[in-house]
C-alpha cells in the first residue's frame, strides 16, 4: 500500500528563484491523497515530469494580485437552484449494469468491517 | 444521382440534397458508412461505429422527408466525439476506465442533435478524458491526421477532426476545455467552434475541468458550424451552469458585410514562439480582413502570457476533483486482486488511468492540498480574474481578436510526447477565451509545407455569430476550406 509519510509535504515547496522539485516520497503521499497506485518503477519519472509542471506553473507567483477577487464563474453568473422534488424515475437496475460486482442491487466491495 | 460522391458534400449541400429528393438518407448513411469502412483503418478515428442504429434512423428520417415532416437537420450524419454519453452505445471517453460502459442515458447534446434529425455514424477517438493535444493519450492509440498519417491532427477532440478532415462524416462534435476544438481543426483545414462557457448543455458530457468545458463543433465550412450549433445550443435545466440566453437562427442570419468591423490584434500572439510561415498565412488573412472593410486595431492583454500556467493549476485541480467519481465500485474499470477498499481505489484507479491523466490528477490534487491551495488555485483564480478583464477591457474597443490558433502547423506524432510542457503549449493561443469564457472559432487560412494552419477568432460573450460572421465572409473570399487531402478526396 501507499503509505508515504505525511510530513513529506510539510517543507515550504519553492521560492521564485529557485525551481520547484517534487520529491519521490511527496509523489507517493500525493498519490495517496489521490487514491491512485502508481508503480515504483514509475514514481522517479512522475517526480520528475510534475516537478517540470509545477516549476512551469510556479510562474504565477510572481503576478501581482493583491485585492484581485479570484473567478468564481466565467459569466460571473450565479448558482441556479431548483425546486427540491423528484424527477429522476428509478432506474437501478440499467444503472447497475455498468457495476464491475452487484447482488441483490447492492454494489459489492472487498470486506470492510472484519 | 450517384451516391460515388456524397462524401464530398458539406450538410448544408447534403441537407439541400436530402430535400430534393436528390439521394435519400439511408443512401447517405450507406455511403458514408462505406467511407469509414474503407478508410479508418488508417486514420483510427473512430472508437464505435454504429451502423445499425444509423441506417434504422436513417429509414425514419427517409419517412418523415416523404411525409413532409422533416426537421431542421433531418437525415443529416454526424460523429460525436466519445466524452458525449449515448444511451446503450459504448461510451469510452479514450479511456482504459471506461472501456466497456455503456451509458444508460443520452448527453443533451446527444439527444438534441438526434431530436433535430441527424444520424449518429458512431464515436470519435480523443485523447483520454480530454487530457492532451495530439490524441496519443487515447488508450485506443492515436488518430492519424489525414494531411500526413505521421503526424498528428491534434487533440484532443482528434478523432472528430480527422474523421471530418478524411471525409468520414461532414460534420462532428467535440469539447474544448484549453483549444481541444480548435488546436485539432487548425491541423486539419476544418472550421472548429467553442461557444460562450454556458451557451451549450454540459449534461452527459464527461466532465474534465467543469469551469473551462465547452461542447462544441467541428465541420468544414461556417455555414456547417452554424447549422449545428443552432442544433445543440440553448438552456438545459439538467446543467446548472447553462445559460437561459436566446439562441438566434444562426444559419440564416449569416452576414459578409465587415465594414465598420474592429478586429483586434495582440502583439504577444505574434511573437517568437510562432513558426513564421504560419505567422505569413495569419497576417495575410488578417489583411484580407481588412479589405474586406474591416479594421486592425492593436490590442494589449497584458496577462495573457500568464494564460498557460494559470490554465494549468485551474484544469487539473477540476480534474483531480471530477475524477474522484472512478472508484471502481459502481462503473468503470475495476482492479481484481485488491487487498481491501483502500487497495481496491487505488489499484483500479493505476489500472484504469493513463499517464497523462494521472500526472493531471496527481497536479490537480498537489495545488488543492493542505498548505498550497493559497498558493497554486486561489493564485490561479486570481490571475484568471485579471485575465477575463484584460479581454473585457479589448472587447469594449473591438468586435473580435484575431490570431494564429497554434504555433505551428501538425507536428509528428510522438514529437511532443516526452515532455508536458512542450504538448501544454501548444494551447498558447487557445487557452485565453476558456479561462474568459469566451466563444472562439478557428478557420483554415492556408498550408504551409502541405500542412494546414488556421485564423484564430474570439469574441465576447455570446458573440457567436460575430465570430460566424466574420468566418464565413472570410470563406467567401477564399478556398482553403474546399482543399482535401489527396487520399481522402
Amino acid at each position: 500500500m501507499l503509505d508515504a509519510p505525511r510530513s513529506a509535504l510539510l517543507n515550504p515547496i519553492t521560492t521564485p528563484e529557485k525551481p520547484v522539485s517534487l520529491d519521490k516520497d511527496q509523489v507517493r503521499h500525493i498519490a495517496m491523497l489521490a487514491r491512485l497506485h502508481v508503480a515504483d518503477d514509475d514514481i522517479q519519472e512522475t517526480a520528475d515530469k510534475l516537478s517540470r509542471i509545477v516549476d512551469f506553473v510556479d510562474q504565477l507567483s510572481k503576478a501581482p494580485t493583491d485585492g484581485v477577487t479570484p473567478m468564481a464563474h466565467p459569466l460571473n453568473a450565479s448558482q441556479r437552484l431548483r425546486a427540491d422534488s423528484v424527477t429522476e424515475t428509478d432506474e437501478r437496475d440499467r444503472v447497475q449494469e455498468n457495476a464491475p460486482l452487484v447482488r441483490d442491487g447492492l454494489y459489492l466491495v472487498p470486506r470492510v468491517i472484519e | 444521382m450517384s451516391t460515388d460522391s456524397l462524401h464530398t458534400q458539406t450538410l448544408a449541400e447534403l441537407k439541400a440534397g436530402l430535400e430534393n429528393r436528390d439521394f435519400s438518407a439511408v443512401e447517405l448513411a450507406e455511403a458514408l458508412l462505406a467511407r469509414i469502412d474503407a478508410h479508418d483503418a488508417t486514420l483510427n478515428a473512430l472508437l464505435t461505429v454504429t451502423a445499425e442504429q444509423a441506417l434504422d434512423a436513417a429509414r425514419q428520417a427517409d419517412d418523415r422527408i416523404a411525409n413532409g415532416e422533416a426537421r431542421a437537420l433531418e437525415g443529416l450524419p454526424i460523429v460525436h466525439k466519445d466524452i458525449f454519453c449515448t444511451r446503450g452505445v459504448r461510451t469510452t471517453c479514450g479511456s482504459r476506465m471506461l472501456d466497456g460502459f455503456v451509458s444508460p442515458y443520452d448527453a443533451t447534446v446527444v439527444s438534441r442533435l438526434a431530436d433535430a434529425g441527424t444520424i449518429m455514424l458512431g464515436k470519435a477517438n480523443m485523447d483520454e478524458f480530454a487530457m492532451g493535444s495530439s490524441n496519443e493519450t487515447s488508450y485506443y492509440g492515436p488518430v492519424h491526421n489525414p494531411w500526413n498519417p505521421a503526424c498528428s491532427p491534434g487533440g484532443s477532440s482528434g478523432g472528430s477532426a480527422a474523421a471530418v478532415a478524411g471525409r468520414l462524416a461532414p460534420a462532428a462534435t467535440g469539447t474544448d476545455t484549453g483549444g481541444s476544438i480548435r488546436q485539432p481543426a487548425a491541423l486539419t483545414n476544418t472550421v472548429g467552434l467553442k461557444p460562450t462557457y454556458g451557451r451549450v448543455s454540459r449534461y452527459g458530457m464527461i466532465a474534465f475541468a467543469s469551469s473551462l468545458d465547452q461542447a462544441g463543433v467541428i465541420t468544414r465550412s461556417v455555414e456547417d458550424a452554424a447549422l449545428l450549433l443552432g442544433g445543440m445550443a440553448g438552456f438545459d435545466e439538467r446543467d446548472s451552469t447553462s445559460i437561459d440566453h436566446p439562441v438566434p437562427d444562426y444559419f440564416s442570419a449569416l452576414e459578409e458585410d465587415l465594414s465598420g468591423l474592429r478586429v483586434g490584434v495582440v502583439r504577444q500572439h505574434f511573437d517568437a514562439g510562432l513558426e513564421e510561415h504560419t505567422g505569413a498565412a495569419v497576417r495575410e488573412a488578417l489583411d484580407l480582413l481588412k479589405t474586406k472593410g474591416a479594421e486592425l486595431v492593436d490590442v494589449d492583454l497584458p496577462n495573457i502570457d500568464l494564460s498557460v500556467p494559470t490554465y494549468y493549476v485551474v484544469a487539473p485541480a477540476e480534474c483531480s476533483s471530477n475524477l474522484s467519481r472512478f472508484d471502481g465500485v459502481r462503473f468503470g474499470h475495476r482492479a481484481d486482486d485488491a487487498e481491501d477498499l483502500l487497495d481496491l481505489y487505488c489499484k483500479s484507479r493505476g489500472e484504469g488511468f493513463g499517464a497523462e491523466v494521472k500526472r493531471r490528477i496527481l497536479t490537480g490534487t498537489y495545488v488543492l492540498s493542505a498548505g498550497y491551495y493559497d498558493a497554486y488555485y486561489l493564485k490561479a483564480q486570481q490571475v484568471r480574474a485579471l485575465i477575463a478583464e484584460d479581454f473585457r477591457e479589448a472587447f469594449a474597443n473591438v468586435d473580435v481578436i484575431a490570431g494564429p490558433t497554434t504555433p505551428t502547423p501538425a507536428f509528428e506524432l510522438g514529437a511532443k510526447t516526452d515532455d508536458p510542457i512542450t504538448m501544454y503549449l501548444n494551447d498558447i493561443y487557445t487557452i485565453g477565451a476558456n479561462l474568459a469564457g469566451l466563444p472562439a472559432l478557428s478557420v483554415p487560412c492556408g498550408f504551409v509545407g502541405g500542412l494546414p494552419v488556421g485564423l484564430h477568432l474570439v469574441g465576447g460573450h455570446f458573440a457567436e455569430q460575430t465570430l460566424l460572421n466574420v468566418a464565413y465572409s472570410y470563406q467567401r473570399d477564399t478556398d482553403w476550406h474546399h482543399r482535401c487531402p489527396e487520399a481522402y478526396a
